[in-house]
């Protein structure tokens, strides 16, 4: 199915649940906060959370910032 | 002992740093050490996705030590910073959010239309907001009355390095304000971060001056020496201005008179 992962388009075998997305990229969940279709995901919610064909995924970080 | 405290938390330090810019992370961490600062400031963007090889921020900061403020910096619209600072909340350890909605890409100054609206916004849900604004005592007042929980008015622009630039308009910030007072933004050399705490500035905030330092580690240290030395003369009351000398000898029992 294809969603949008980071603004880009995104073809993942699915559907899939927010962690197991997390794994399949290699990110550690513990390190990121994840936006579903808009809405901030709490993180306890990852394993519950189902991704499903055109949704919007944003996975953001801390980087370096003043 | 002087501490700073905002919305209720004490810190010892009055010297908030960035994270920004480093050459390595190593220089980072020293910095910081050297800058004895508690409250860092942190940027939130997206994970790169093709390139997983890259370290993260987080594994070179002591979370037990340090305290991240994490930024909006980046956000054009209110929008855009509301939900940027609800992802930083989930990323990171707490409700606060330095909030920037950049107005101008040459300038960066901020939009303080859309900054008042993403306060507002994100002080319902909540947060302690920290908006970084310009030198304006009007704007500065109007965030306060919308629930920031400080006001942080640039010195200069972000990353200039030019000082202090309108330094009545911090004092008259200083006499209005009932929130914690920082100036964030413009700080060139550790004289611009004494004069902040001079004019009564309860912090400093600031990235660049010290990351694109020659030897930012020193420059750390000049910092934080420069924002106690401020704090210091403001709370000692300097002595007023004249135009001619005062003698600080005796006239009287001079030699030959």
């Amino acid at each position: 199915m294809k969603i949008k992962l980071n603004g880009d388009p995104l073809e993942i075998a699915g559907p899939v649940t927010v962690s197991a997305l997390l794994t399949q990229l290699d990110i550690d969940a513990r390190r990121v906060a994840i936006e579903h279709n808009l809405m901030v995901l709490k993180r306890a919610s990852f394993d519950s959370t189902h991704i499903r064909e055109g949704d919007q995924i944003e996975i953001v970080n801390f980087v370096g910032g003043g | 002992m002087d501490h700073l405290v905002i919305a209720g938390k004490t810190f010892a330090s009055r010297l908030i740093v960035g994270t920004g810019k480093y050459s390595s992370p190593a220089v980072m961490v020293k910095a910081h050490e050297a800058s004895g600062a508690e409250m860092i400031t942190v940027a939130v963007r997206r994970v790169n996705i093709s390139d997983r090889s890259k370290e993260s921020l987080l594994d070179h900061i002591d979370t037990s030590k340090y305290f991240l403020l994490p930024n909006t910096a980046g956000c054009y619209t209110a929008d855009e910073a509301v939900r940027t600072a609800r992802l930083g909340r989930e990323a990171g350890l707490s409700n606060w959010v330095k909030l920037e909605v950049i107005g101008d890409e040459r300038t960066l100054f901020p939009d303080n239309v859309a900054l008042l609206e993403a306060t507002r916004t994100l002080v319902a849900e909540g947060f302690i907001v920290l908006p970084y604004t310009t030198d304006d005592p009007v704007v500065c007042r109007q965030l306060e009355d919308a629930g920031a929980a400080a006001v942080m008015p640039l010195g200069a622009p972000i990353g200039s390095g030019l000082g202090i630039q309108n330094v009545n308009n911090l004092r008259i910030i200083r006499e209005f304000a009932r929130v914690p007072l920082v100036v964030d933004a413009g700080v060139g050399t550790a004289s611009d971060a004494a004069l902040a705490m001079e004019l009564g500035a309860d912090a400093v905030l600031m990235n660049t001056a010290i990351a694109g330092a020659q030897d930012p580690v020193a420059m750390a240290e000049a910092m934080k020496l420069a924002v106690r030395a401020g704090r210091l003369a403001y709370q000692s009351g300097r002595i007023p201005r004249k135009m001619y000398a005062t003698a600080s000898s005796p006239i009287e029992g001079l030699v030959g008179r």
